[in-house]
């Protein structure tokens, strides 16, 4: 049974990254600062690393161009995307905390219906401390929210709920939408706040975006990889959705929960809808085979770690979506060179950890 | 929110009203606004003895023991208390039903406006559900929302809606031990959302706020799980749970879809929890059995009618939960009765 008493929600500022990709400047995390500035921030430099990203003040970070990403990957850093956001899965690989909070830099703060501004951390966080309940829905959505419980006919045995390794944002203003439904809805804004929190059930497959999520790194992070986009490459603005799909997967397997829905944060950038199309285009028709390709999943039962099911399902990506496009070889061996570049760069306490010395600044507080 | 049904006509849809309490004068007319327009069928609990109090002003039939009596003959099936609205739905003769419990009355929603529930209903019915891919902006056919990058084009179009399963402000539909631990707890959260309930994923369905596409899952909605110690309170009933479990497996099995969340309605109070303890404990125990069941149940590919699905249903429960609890087997008998009183009487529409 849920509890009621509201205890304050713990900063995790220890615990916590807040993992953002950048390739023009980071102005926006001076709405975040109240927010924000407890926290270590991984700073993922895109595009010419020559150019220098000014970080304001105040805030304690590290910061990684390509230059860093080639020194301390090596050939590994083959696998992280250049000329894309993807490359933010570089930051959840060096991270050494328990919990990652990415977010764009144009997402900014929102304020929920009464006007007040909305902690969207504090939120997630929130979100992620709580169980998920994937076997069974919820009616009454997250039924550990306060003024929330699960309802009538919802079995005791399920009540536990799962340990929760993915909280996914929303957003509001510019809504996360494809380059058709932008260019025949150039002028929609998502100005519906919905005030809630819900477990995608177990089987059930979402389209994640990257802009505003949490994940518990400990429990899934090796599934995190964002996959080869943007520059070489067939394709953009599908990294998350495959990250999405290969961590849902995964989740299912292991028994994990993902929740979606608040907190919500402001998207101020309306991308270019015809530079998305053909970023997508092939996206577009690639994933009718690739969403039926996901739902028919199964992960053996010895695969018992986050890293062993990403190389199965590597495996199967290679096997099944070979034949669909030349692309889903390379990315499969990507999918393999990121677990192997995971873990190397996390090894157990006590070893040397000197190759991940960032290019950045590390500012004292 | 006041936005007109133009998806619907409203000769189409039957609101029916199972009577557990003979005054209904301040229930009806509290959701005169919105129900006068529509015909009502409201059935009196066959165990009332009294007159029913109906006011003025609406297009309604009543039907009470006797002619459930006459109509459904010698059979297993009991239409007492909560049950008795199935009787409501058996006689109907139009697509559409939407049905509220009568301790239920008219919600605000965030502006203030009364909530119109048989128009949110017929908007939930009559917009394709999206089953098989999660939409995380929710419904993709409310206005001001659409599908989400990364949602793939050939589902888009949807699945028809069969089931609309609305919520409750005030007093939210919680078991007994809950509203029993925290017994001043209230919902006032209005969630501003439909969402569809994605495929195979298991749901307890509330009767308290509901509506359905009768020609599509009529057969699915029955009165067949009744407790030892079922009584007159929510709390004290498992039946709309447990056929709401079966119309979820009918529903993914022919491809129809469930969608839940908006409207709400304000549900009033009506007994204490503490005192249904220990009735509804035993729904409480019996939940915990037919999970694993439902979760495996995969019907045949060749059934392809609701009522077939029923039947079916109906023989893995005989099978499988019949020794694990007599009240199963009832249930089992039930469920193939329902569907024998379906095809006699129910099957007809205007």
């Amino acid at each position: 049974m849920a509890d009621s008493k509201v205890a304050p929600t713990p900063l995790l500022k220890d615990e916590l990254d807040i993992v953002i990709p950048t390739i023009r400047n980071l102005e926006f995390l001076e709405q975040w600062r109240p927010y924000f500035q407890p926290y270590h921030l991984i700073i993922v430099q895109d595009g010419d690393p020559s150019k220098t990203i000014k970080v304001p003040e105040g805030f304690d970070y590290e910061l990684y161009n390509r230059n860093d990403i080639n020194r301390i990957l090596g050939p590994k850093a083959s696998c992280i995307s250049f000329k894309d956001s993807a490359c933010r899965c570089f930051g959840f690989m060096v991270s050494k905390k328990k919990y990652i909070f990415t977010i764009d830099d144009d997402c900014f703060v929102a304020k929920d219906p009464s006007g007040k501004e909305i902690n969207a951390l504090e939120q997630h966080v929130k979100n992620i401390l709580s169980p998920s309940t994937p076997f069974f829905f919820n009616t009454l959505y997250d039924p550990y929210r306060d003024g929330a419980d699960f309802v009538r006919g919802y079995p005791f045995s399920l009540r536990e709920g799962v340990p929760t390794a993915v909280s996914h944002g929303l957003w509001l203003n510019i809504p996360d939408y494809d380059a058709p439904t932008q260019l025949v809805k150039p002028l929609e804004r998502n100005t519906r706040y919905v005030d809630a929190v819900l477990t995608i059930p177990k089987g059930t497959l979402f389209p994640m975006c990257g802009m505003n999520l949490t994940f518990n790194r400990e429990l899934i992070g090796p599934a995190m990889y964002f996959g080869l986009m943007g520059d070489g490459q067939p394709i953009g603005r599908y990294d998350d959705m495959w990250a999405g799909w290969c961590t849902k997967v995964i989740c299912d397997h292991l028994g994990y929960g993902v929740k979606t829905g608040l907190p919500y944060i402001w998207h101020s950038k309306a991308s270019n809808p015809f530079v998305n199309l053909k970023k997508e285009y092939k996206g577009i028709y690639w994933q009718e085979e690739l969403i039926p390709f996901f739902q028919a999943v199964t992960l053996p039962k010895e695969c018992t770690t986050v890293p062993k099911c990403y190389i199965e399902l590597s495996k199967q990506v290679k096997a099944k979506l070979g034949k669909v496009d030349d692309y889903f070889n390379k990315l499969a061996d990507a999918m393999v060179t990121w677990i192997e570049a995971w873990e190397e760069l996390n090894l157990p306490a006590g070893k040397s950890a000197e190759s991940t010395t960032a290019n950045g600044p590390i500012p004292k507080k | 929110m006041s936005h007109s049904n133009i998806y619907i006509k409203d000769d189409e849809i039957d609101i029916v009203i199972g009577a557990l309490r003979t005054d209904l004068t301040a229930f009806l007319n509290d959701w005169r606004p919105v129900f006068s327009r529509f015909h009502l069928i409201i059935v009196k609990d066959p165990d009332l003895k009294e007159e029913l109090k109906i006011p003025e002003g609406f297009n309604v039939d009543i039907y009470t023991k006797s002619d459930i009596d006459r109509l459904v003959g010698s059979s297993s099936i009991l239409f007492y208390g909560y049950s008795c609205r199935y009787f409501g739905f058996l006689v109907s003769r139009n697509k559409y039903i939407v049905s509220v419990d009568d301790d239920c009355f008219p919600a605000k929603d965030k502006d203030g406006s009364l909530v119109d529930i048989v128009a949110q209903h017929a908007a939930n019915l009559t917009t394709p559900a999206t089953p098989f891919f999660f939409n995380t902006l929710y419904d993709p056919y409310r206005k001001g929302a659409d599908f989400v990058r990364g949602y793939p084009f050939s589902l888009r179009s949807g699945v028809q809606c069969a089931l609309s399963c609305g919520l409750w402000l005030n007093l939210a539909d919680y078991d007994a031990p809950t509203q029993a631990l925290k017994p001043e707890q209230r919902n006032s959260r209005y969630v501003d959302a439909v969402l569809t309930v994605p495929a195979r994923a298991l749901m307890p369905m509330s009767g308290i706020n509901i509506a359905f596409d009768r020609e599509l899952v009529g057969p699915a909605l029955f009165p067949a799980l009744r407790l030892a110690g079922e009584g007159k309170l929510r709390w004290e009933t498992m039946e709309d749970i447990w056929s709401g479990m079966c119309a979820k497996v009918v529903c993914d099995h022919l491809g129809f879809g469930v969608k839940s969340g908006l409207p709400y309605v304000w549900r009033t109070e009506r007994g204490n929890a503490i005192d249904s303890l220990r009735k509804e404990w035993e729904g409480v125990k019996l939940m915990e059995e037919v999970v694993p069941f439902f979760q495996a149940l995969r019907l045949k590919r060749t059934t392809v009618k609701a009522e077939d699905c029923v039947i079916e249903v109906a023989k893995e429960v005989k099978e499988q939960l019949g020794k694990v609890d007599p009240v199963f087997g009832r249930a089992a008998e039930a469920m193939v009765d329902w569907v024998r009183l379906w095809r006699a009487v129910g099957s007809s529409s205007s």
